[in-house]
């Protein structure tokens, strides 16, 4: 795992950094756990306050939810725009539309299903 | 190997190749990615159990509901030691690639021992919720929810008795390449679980709460 | 559940099928042939030899051949189940002919289980990781030790389905377990979980060789090796292991879904307490679809290379070729709902799904066309892959084109579930997937065991095939316009009889044809030496698998060639040609070799033992082998020494001797042409 290593193809392992100072990298987890612990009570307090628009809530907490795994990614995770890094955005973008096809689509789905068939106790009544 | 490359008025003369390509990656580049790719593959079961938790969120079959359920300062508590013992995990790293033993092993102790008290809190409260009537044979709703949840404290528990072979790997053998390799492979497992502990608090915990 | 503290949980000896003679003598014949085989290899001393070569092998040649034999050998278990079928619907016109359907019904599961899953994806698996390690320059795949277990769970799924017969029995659900049949209420016997266990260990199996070739394809290519200069059978290997990772986790999660209700009374997809049954057809096809893909991009891939080979040209549309099959891979996750039109989704999820459904046609289309032109202008050889590719090209066009037929919804609404249906995807499936598998077995078997099959008895069986799936499959595209439900045991239609009568000439016919490359294989192997492949080159090939001895040895290339275009080796075959001179020696050096491990074989074991235990409720049972694969794994992450060094004395001696063989075969044959 010496610099050599690191620089040679022009690409970094998932999980790697680049930096070898201990103080920089010390201060970016610093940081990274900063900013997670922000939105992680931010978070908190939108779901139990008054102070906001009600129907702003779930919308609130997503975006604060991305923008953590964001955090996440960045500075624990050192995944970044990184040209090095392009290997390892490209598989994660991969995964998350995989993710996004599977769960949306199946949403999408599964809500025109339920509205169009009656519920199962209905059909096994149906049946007695 | 071949000196005299002869024209043959193909090759690449655009580079649409990209650059020129060196060679097989280092081994700790291809271990690293390899479980990157497996990471990956764990999300796309977890976004299974997540699907299944949005469709049958309605289906409680006259039990109780997420709001009637859920205790949001347990959750809190489960999120910082989950969230804490990232960071450690992160210094822990540090301190393995300075090869310093001795913080290694205290940031991974620490690690261990937030995510011990992580599980001893879902313990608590999956037994709660059984013993009030609220377990997972009750309802759609609730298998969907000790499923989601439980697999992701399922994780966790490997996920610990990992990090104990792994104190125990460098304590014999020291910093050596390949434990060095399964240690950043620990720790992508190690941050991605809290990663999508975010989407659970998130869209489990504090949407089912606001409803 | 958990009332059953008996020390092997619900097995009893009413588990064995005395009471039923043809699982019964079927088991024990199966059961007397592999004693005979054990007690030979044991007594004949082979058994050292096969334990360190093979079974503990971590080559990825040797772990291919295991694979491509496994996927043989279940292809045998897995069409005795076809021809069953097909005597039972020849003579089961208004009589139950001679399989009761609880029987039947099993027996159809079984085979579509056992094709799907320990035929079709053990072989492309196994052709995979045979040839793209070659392919790409390189010495072995991304994770030697982990391939070899990956082979090994996933024969311990093939060995669970095959103990169901004779150990209790295998579900009656079909090849996917629609609930609520397969909840416990519906399925209370042992069959649904032998199928579910058995998936869920297999699918690991073959998770971990998705992980493998993805990352061998994208990190471990040689020098100069470019994407743009890989050879067409990696891209494909690159797209199917990608969708297989993409895909088989929601696989995995599913079936974990269907067992926490079955073992622990969750109510995921039961009638009761809110359980959705819609869910798991849903989720199941959102693995089931991209599934067909990954057994079909392979094969693909397969076509590309004999195609280009035996034309003695480039592939032609070398850059569309790579889109369509990376397109083909991103739209096959979009069109998973054609399964299940009829489940009520409505008009607008049907017209969607429908359309992407026809437009994934598109680069299946590009890709076939390519073929055609690649053959347009070249010297084509009519060799047994070639006759293969032929042979895939009109039945999968075929395949395909009712496949889009079915892909209109309101079409679908009258031939869902019919026999067309069936047709239909064995047209694909056989046209497709099965003939790439036969071409990709006859066009590099000289490269994997160093002598060519015999071509006379490789083309008879061709026919035989082409004729047999034709016979047996175009009537039962007729019946099932006639109305023909699936899966039926018996029926009392007039009008459907005689063309099920032809479907099972049709299927003796394939017998025919499965009878001849038995021939082939066991001709070929007396006759070895007369076919031996000197040159490691028998077919004038055009990609870097072909520049190794045959077989190669343990580390492949002496020298991890530099690669600087696309058809690695016909340009070095062309250079050497215009220098009047092969090209000098290179540097030999040390050469690092992973080392065998007996991890994949004892995890395997292990998790047999567990497979089994969970099936039949002996818990404690269930504990010893979880316990005992997580020891396994410790012992493996203790090891020390990882590698072993082939020393370069040993290296230049072996690639000596292939250079002298190569030479000596080329100035005998004059100047190549």
């Amino acid at each position: 795992m010496s610099e050599s290593d690191l620089h040679r193809s022009g690409d970094l392992a998932p999980g790697d950094e680049e930096e070898v100072r201990i103080g920089p990298r010390l201060l970016v987890y610093a940081v990274g756990l900063g900013l997670a612990i922000l939105l992680t009570a931010t978070s908190f307090f939108i779901a139990g306050t008054n102070l906001v628009w009600q129907p702003s809530i779930p919308v609130a907490i997503v975006v604060l939810a991305i923008a953590q795994m964001g955090v996440h990614l960045v500075f624990f995770l050192h995944i970044t725009t990184d040209p090095d890094n392009t290997n390892n955005i490209m598989a994660l973008a991969f995964g998350l539309l995989i993710v996004f096809l599977v769960v949306g689509g199946s949403l999408w789905i599964m809500s025109h299903l339920n509205q169009n068939m009656p519920p199962m106790d209905q059909i096994m009544q149906m049946q007695r | 190997m071949t000196d005299a490359t002869l024209a043959l008025g193909h090759g690449d003369p655009h580079l649409l190749g990209g650059r020129p390509h060196e060679g097989p990656a280092s081994k700790r580049i291809v271990t690293a990615y390899g479980f990157w790719i497996f990471l990956l593959s764990d999300i796309v079961i977890f976004s299974c159990f997540f699907a299944a938790y949005a469709v049958l969120l309605g289906q409680t079959a006259g039990g109780p509901s997420g709001a009637e359920l859920f205790d949001l300062r347990s959750v809190a508590a489960e999120t910082a030691f989950l969230l804490l013992s990232s960071f450690t995990c992160g210094l822990a790293m540090i301190a393995a690639d300075v090869r310093d033993a001795r913080w290694f092993h205290l940031g991974m102790a620490v690690t261990c021992l937030l995510g011990l008290g992580f599980l001893a809190l879902e313990f608590r409260e999956f037994a709660a919720l059984v013993s009030r009537g609220a377990g997972p044979t009750r309802s759609a709703f609730l298998s969907a929810f000790f499923t989601l949840v439980g697999c992701h404290g399922a994780h966790v528990s490997a996920g610990i008795l990992w990090l104990l072979t792994m104190m125990a790997q460098v304590f014999a053998k020291g910093f050596r390449a390949d434990i060095m390799r399964r240690l950043l492979c620990f720790a992508l497992f190690w941050h991605v679980l809290d990663i999508i502990w975010v989407a659970i608090f998130s869209v489990v915990y504090l949407l089912g709460s606001a409803a | 559940m958990f009332g059953e503290l008996t020390l092997f949980g619900k097995l009893t000896w009413a588990a064995i099928p005395f009471d039923q003679p043809i699982p019964l003598i079927a088991g024990a014949v199966v059961l007397v042939a592999i004693l005979a085989v054990l007690a030979w290899v044991v007594i004949a001393g082979h058994l050292p030899y096969l334990w360190r070569e093979w079974i503990t092998s971590v080559d990825h040649k040797r772990i291919g051949v295991m694979y491509v034999l496994l996927a043989s050998v279940m292809l045998l278990r897995g069409f005795s189940d076809a021809i069953m079928m097909r005597a039972q619907q020849a003579v089961a016109f208004q009589s139950q002919g001679y399989l009761p359907p609880e029987h039947y019904n099993q027996i159809f599961s079984a085979h579509g289980t056992i094709m799907i899953f320990f035929v079709a994806m053990p072989f492309v698996i196994g052709l995979m990781n045979i040839v793209v390690p070659l392919q790409l320059g390189v010495r072995d795949v991304a994770f030697p030790t982990l391939n070899s277990v990956g082979f090994w769970l996933t024969a311990t799924g093939a060995l669970l389905v095959n103990v169901s017969l004779v150990v209790g029995e295998f579900a009656r659900t079909g090849w996917l377990p629609y609930p609520p049949l397969s909840e416990l209420t519906y399925s209370p016997g042992v069959g649904v979980d032998y199928y579910v266990w058995s998936l869920e260990i297999s699918g690991v199996g073959t998770l971990v060789a998705g992980i493998n070739l993805v990352t061998t394809v994208l990190k471990l290519r040689t020098k100069g090796m470019t994407y743009l200069r890989m050879p067409v059978f990696c891209w494909t290997t690159l797209a199917s292991n990608l969708l297989i990772i993409a895909a088989f986790p929601i696989l995995t999660a599913t079936l974990a879904m269907l067992i926490l209700d079955r073992y622990f009374g969750f109510h995921f997809f039961t009638n009761e307490a809110g359980g959705n049954v819609m869910m798991f057809m849903n989720l199941i096809w959102a693995w089931g679809h991209p599934e067909v893909y990954i057994l079909v991009l392979p094969a693909f891939g397969v076509f590309s290379e004999v195609v280009s080979t035996f034309s003695g040209k480039p592939l032609f549309g070398y850059r569309s070729m790579v889109i369509a099959t990376m397109a083909i891979c991103i739209i096959s996750f979009m069109v998973w709902l054609h399964h299940f039109f009829t489940m009520g989704a409505g008009p607008e999820v049907n017209a969607i799904f429908g359309i992407a459904s026809m437009i994934i046609a598109v680069p299946t289309g590009v890709k076939i066309y390519n073929w055609l032109f690649t053959m347009y202008g070249g010297r084509v050889r009519f060799t047994t892959p070639m006759m293969w590719s032929i042979g895939f090209m009109v039945t999968f066009i075929i395949g395909g084109l009712t496949g889009v037929l079915v892909a209109v919804p309101p079409a679908d609404f009258l031939l869902h579930n019919s026999l067309f249906l069936v047709a239909h995807f064995h047209n694909v499936i056989i046209g497709g997937v099965l003939f790439g598998a036969f071409a990709g077995y006859t066009y590099w078997f000289p490269k994997a065991f160093g002598f060519r099959l015999r071509e006379s008895w490789g083309k008879a069986a061709f026919w035989l095939w082409l004729i047999g799936f034709y016979v047996s499959f175009m009537p039962l595209y007729a019946v099932g316009m006639l109305g023909m439900t699936r899966r039926m045991q018996h029926y009392d239609v007039a009008e459907w009889r005689p063309w099920l009568m032809v479907a099972g000439v049709g299927a003796v016919v394939v017998l025919a044809a499965i009878i001849c490359q038995i021939i082939q294989l066991v001709v070929s192997i007396r006759d070895r030496e007369e076919l031996r492949d000197v040159t490691g080159d028998p077919w004038d090939g055009r990609s870097l698998e072909w520049a190794t001895a045959s077989p190669p040895p343990a580390f492949n290339f002496a020298f991890m060639p530099d690669v600087t275009g696309l058809d690695a080796y016909w340009r070095m075959k062309t250079q050497a040609r215009l220098l009047g001179a092969e090209p000098g020696e290179p540097d030999y050096k040390d050469i690092e070799m992973p080392r065998n491990s007996p991890t994949g074989f004892v995890c395997a074991f292990f998790a047999t033992i567990m497979g089994f235990a969970l099936i039949w409720h002996i818990w404690w049972m269930v504990a010893l082998g979880g316990v005992g694969a997580f020891a396994t794994f410790v012992v493996f992450a203790w090891r020390d020494h990882d590698e072993y060094i082939i020393p370069a004395a040993e290296v230049a001696r072996v690639d000596r001797a292939n250079r002298e063989a190569r030479r000596a075969a080329v100035s005998l044959a004059g100047s190549p042409s």
